[in-house]
């Protein structure tokens, strides 16, 4: 590993971090596009944020460590997750910490201190927030998990950067039926995972219908700020999971020179910037599913999986 | 040189396992003093316990070579055999490390006038103890079933230390009734191991031919039997029953230490006894493990009693670790063998983890117990506050059995995923389709232990009090502390560690498989495969979290400020908020309720709405017990009256009997 590599791992870090509410602002400016509304600046998210760090902490009586430490746990996990996964470059020193589904698991942390914190104040909304949470956690995990299982064996490895490599490599193996199924149940995962509609609607108001913003009702100031900030990373993370498995070009392979950094970093915006605008025009046409036909959505992200794994055993081996 | 240090292992073990008897006679000196029994002869059982891991440890180091010993015990022309290798210095490691926290908790927990003296109970506890270890260390077949009852009956009268309480004798029978069926599935599968050469040693039953039949049904007798006392389902009933009943230390030394014997006896038996099989066998195994760990997961997460639920979750780690063995045979039998190593490395590593972190989980309910007299997660709620040593411990090992990285309940469940993620390439037309899911299954059941262990935790130890009591909850003393921590650290350091996990786990695949798996070239990060493939660090992962989370606050601080006030909680302005509207236990096992709902049998009366004191009830039971057990023992019992009209009560009827019968062998003789 060279110098350039540590470079390169904080710039992507530093990337990610300032990127992701620019892109959370993007989707909300999409959507509002799409609704026929007038869209809040670009860089609301950033305004928000300094608003939030700004104001002084209102902390529940009843709170404990726990509470106040979550903030920055599940900040540090997605700024991990975000370390780890290749977005502008393969050479990264952090890039094997953690294969694809370690990093399932790193967004599992996160969500479990999430919903601890959740239920540590003791409000009736909180503990609701946190089962329902778990509840879409433990119905998302199977499906991300058989989603990898196809891109595992279509590229022949877990470990991200491997994945860009073999595909830039050989870009014929995009044409996998296989990984078209898994790409569709891979968005419905993301939808899922990061509390967009159908599942959750991130800009509700009606607390019984809430599962992220249920959980974080407690919250305010900077915890609130760097928990909003950690929603914004986690979505971030999962385009760029998305990228990775299923349109890696334009990622800069190990060795390469800064001309081609600089192409893979407008490459990630230019992905970034479709993303967004998918995304919004998907949340803008589905309506919000009751919480119990959510578990028939994932498990539609789970068959259309498993299809895939088998569309690879039959027709692809 | 490696002889010398062989036999002085073995040697040292025995001599440990002697000394633990000693000190279970010690305690019946001043069988009612409990700063004798509890302050002075537990810790020295910890302390034994160290020198049994250490001394299972040095059966794992390279070229140690397999050491056995006769002992002048047991029958004349049977006398006893004790063999020291790799497996069983595994399980010895286990027993030792986990046994030295749990006994370091104990010697802080009992106190005076809780059911058995405790002069008694220190005999029964070292007896289970150094039962389980001869279990481990035995090579015949023999000594193992002496060791084997030993254990059950002396975890039996743990079990029943309250035996007063009526519902305690009724759990302690059950136990008993499942081991002893259990037991008799064992006895039968080394009855048919020995092959017709009469010999009950192991090495006979290694070298002993069999026909392919017999094979399998002695693979089948000790999937029964083993998996009896390991609590597969459906022989899984007496674990929900027995763990609540018996006092912390011990549910913590059954569930964290004695499963594993059973995990132990189905290793050596598959394994060592029996050559490879059929796929079939792995089939069959991986297919129960997959099933019971799901409805394990199911189960734990609509318990209302805390040490209820951690039985069930109990039931579902032993399920994930008999899917590894069983993704481990079925490999076998493909001669896959690296792919076998894999998943038996993993199956090794998470019986060891689990060890750590449901005992962890088990003392701290014990803790918890003792500081409320509460088992009801209903009536619990806020003890971080009271509690703060406990709860923080207590997170540790909740964390790592829901299979969270950086620590060590990941480190398994990762491993067995890349275990699964390797079954497309098995020859064989269909297995190659079908084994795949079970991956999803693994995942579904960590996914479910997450949902399960957040409710644990946060019924318990977050929130606000449900009962006004709860306030005057004293934090746990420091030995029980002290035998936390121990556990807690076992957990972080395996999760830091894993590649030190993986070689151990290596030494016994390469025993058992004749394959290891590799850490991988790199000393940071393990890549058990191929170097360019899966790749996980835990050490990597803590140290960049603790970064992270360390650089975000001196920056927070930094550039703005760290000003807190406090106040009431909002809760959407909602002022008249009690701690009785947080979810109860029901409550936040309702998702549950609804989504798998066939799976239990349900009895709910819902309140109606005019009425002026609602009462909400519901009551969750198995479909096991009323369409298996219980029409089973109707069965018994009907035959049992039956019986009894040949048991007239008159000598003449049954010396008539005894004549009837001499005379039909005479005849059948002649």
């Amino acid at each position: 590993m060279s110098a350039t590599a540590y470079a390169w791992q904080v710039g992507e870090c530093v990337l990610a971090i300032a990127l992701a509410p620019l892109f959370a602002g993007w989707v909300g400016q999409c959507r509002a596009w799409l609704q026929n509304r007038s869209a809040p600046p670009l860089w609301q998210p950033y305004r928000v944020l300094r608003k939030l760090f700004h104001k002084d902490v209102a902390l529940a009586t009843h709170a404990s460590w726990l509470f106040r430490a979550t903030p920055y746990v599940v900040f540090a996990t997605m700024v991990m997750a975000a370390a780890i996964v290749p977005s502008v470059t393969t050479d990264l020193p952090l890039a094997r910490v953690a294969d694809a589904i370690a990093l399932v698991g790193v967004f599992a942390t996160g969500r479990v201190f999430m919903s601890l914190a959740a239920m540590d104040v003791g409000t009736a909304f909180g503990s609701m927030g946190a089962r329902r949470e778990m509840m879409i956690g433990f119905l998302t995990e199977p499906a991300l998990l058989m989603v990898l299982f196809s891109a595992f064996m279509a590229f022949g490895s877990t470990a991200l950067p491997s994945v860009v490599e073999v595909v830039l490599r050989q870009p014929h193996i995009m044409l996998h039926p296989s990984l078209f199924f898994a790409a569709v149940a891979f968005v419905m995962v993301l939808l899922a995972e990061n509390a967009r509609l159908p599942v959750d609607n991130p800009t509700t108001h009606l607390e019984l219908t809430m599962i992220h913003e249920s959980m974080i009702l407690e919250y305010s100031g900077r915890h609130l700020a760097l928990i909003e900030w950690a929603a914004w990373l986690k979505l971030f993370n999962y385009a760029c999971i998305g990228f990775t498995l299923f349109m890696p070009w334009g990622i800069a392979l190990h060795g390469a020179g800064p001309g081609l950094l600089a192409l893979a970093i407008g490459a990630l915006i230019a992905k970034l910037v479709a993303a967004g605008a998918v995304l919004a025009v998907l949340e803008s046409i589905t309506a919000k599913l009751r919480l119990f036909r959510a578990p028939e959505f994932l498990t539609m992200a789970f068959l259309l999986a498993v299809l895939g794994l088998l569309v690879h055993l039959l027709l692809e081996v | 040189m490696n002889g010398i240090a062989s036999t002085t292992a073995l040697t040292a073990l025995l001599g440990l396992i002697a000394a633990w008897l000693v000190l279970g006679a010690l305690g019946l000196a001043r069988p009612n003093s409990i700063r004798w029994v509890a302050r002075t002869l537990f810790p020295v059982g910890a302390l034994i316990a160290l020198g049994v891991a250490g001394a299972g440890a040095v059966a794992l180091t390279e070229n140690f070579a397999a050491q056995t010993a006769v002992l002048p015990l047991g029958l004349p022309s049977l006398p006893f055999h004790v063999r020291l290798d790799a497996l069983s210095g595994f399980f010895l490691l286990l027993l030792g490390s986990a046994g030295a926290g749990i006994s370091i908790f104990a010697a802080g927990y009992f106190r005076a006038g809780e059911g058995t003296a405790p002069g008694m109970m220190g005999l029964q506890y070292h007896l289970f103890l150094a039962s389980m270890a001869l279990v481990i260390l035995a090579d015949d077949a023999y000594m193992f079933m002496v060791a084997w009852e030993t254990m059950a009956l002396s975890s039996y009268f743990l079990v029943v230390t309250q035996h007063r309480l009526p519902e305690i004798r009724r759990a302690g029978f059950l136990y008993l009734l499942m081991a002893h069926v259990g037991a008799l599935g064992i006895l039968l599968c080394f009855g048919v191991l020995q092959g017709g050469s009469w010999l009950m040693t192991f090495d006979a039953m290694r070298g002993a031919t069999l026909a392919p039949v017999w094979a399998s049904a002695a693979f089948v007798l000790a999937l029964f039997g083993f998996g009896a006392k390991a609590g597969l389902v459906p022989l899984h009933v007496w674990l929900p029953e027995a763990h609540p009943a018996a006092p912390s230390p011990v549910s913590a030394m059954m569930s964290g230490l004695m499963l594993k014997v059973a995990v132990y006896g189905m290793l050596r038996v598959s394994w060592d006894l029996l050559h490879a099989g059929p796929w079939w066998w792995g089939l069959l195994t991986l297919g129960v493990g997959l099933g019971t760990a799901m409805y394990g997961a199911i189960f734990a997460a609509v318990q209302t009693d805390m040490k209820r639920l951690l039985a069930y979750s109990s039931i579902e780690n032993i399920g994930l670790i008999f899917a590894g063995v069983g993704l481990a045979l079925l490999c076998r039998s493909f001669d896959m063998r690296l792919l076998a190593a894999l998943a038996l490395a993993a199956a090794l590593i998470h019986s060891f983890n689990h060890a750590l972190f449901k005992s962890l989980l088990f003392l701290a309910t014990g803790s918890v117990l003792h500081a409320t007299g509460e088992r009801s997660l209903g009536k619990l709620g806020g003890l971080i506050r009271y509690m703060p040593w406990v709860a923080a411990l207590a997170l540790i090992g909740s964390l790592a059995i829901a299979g969270l990285p950086p620590l060590n309940g990941f480190v398994s469940e990762w491993l067995l995923l890349q275990a699964f993620l390797q079954t497309p390439h098995i020859p064989h037309a269909f297995l190659n389709m079908i084994v795949p899911l079970g991956a999803a299954i693994v995942s579904l059941t960590a996914a479910l232990a997450g949902y399960v262990m957040v409710k644990f935790y946060g019924v318990i130890f977050l929130g606000q009090p449900r009962e006004r009591a709860l306030e005057h909850a004293h934090p746990a003393g420091w030995l029980e502390r002290a035998g936390l921590g121990w556990l807690a650290l076992g957990c972080v350091l395996v999760g830091v560690f894993p590649q030190v996990a993986l070689d151990v786990a290596g030494r016994i695949t390469g025993q058992l498989v004749g394959a290891t798996v590799q850490r991988g070239p790199s000393p940071w990060w393990m890549t058990p495969l191929a170097s360019n493939q899966a790749s996980y660090s835990g050490l990597w992962l803590w140290a960049g979290l603790v970064l992270v989370v360390a650089a975000t606050f001196v920056l927070v601080r930094r550039f703005y400020h760290g000003r807190v006030h406090r106040a009431p909680s909002w809760d959407c302005g909602y002022r008249w908020q009690t701690p009785r509207m947080q979810d109860s236990a029901e409550g936040f096992g309702q998702p549950i309720r609804h989504l798998f709902g066939p799976v239990f049998r349900m009895q709910r009366e819902l309140p109606l709405p005019s009425d002026p004191q609602p009462q909400y009830r519901v009551q969750i039971e198995e479909h096991f017990w009323h369409a298996l057990y219980l029409p089973l023992s109707r069965i018994v019992l009907r035959s049992a009256e039956r019986v009894t009209i040949l048991q007239g009560g008159r000598l003449a009827t049954y010396l008539l009997y005894s004549f009837l019968t001499l005379i039909l062998l005479l005849v059948w003789v002649l």
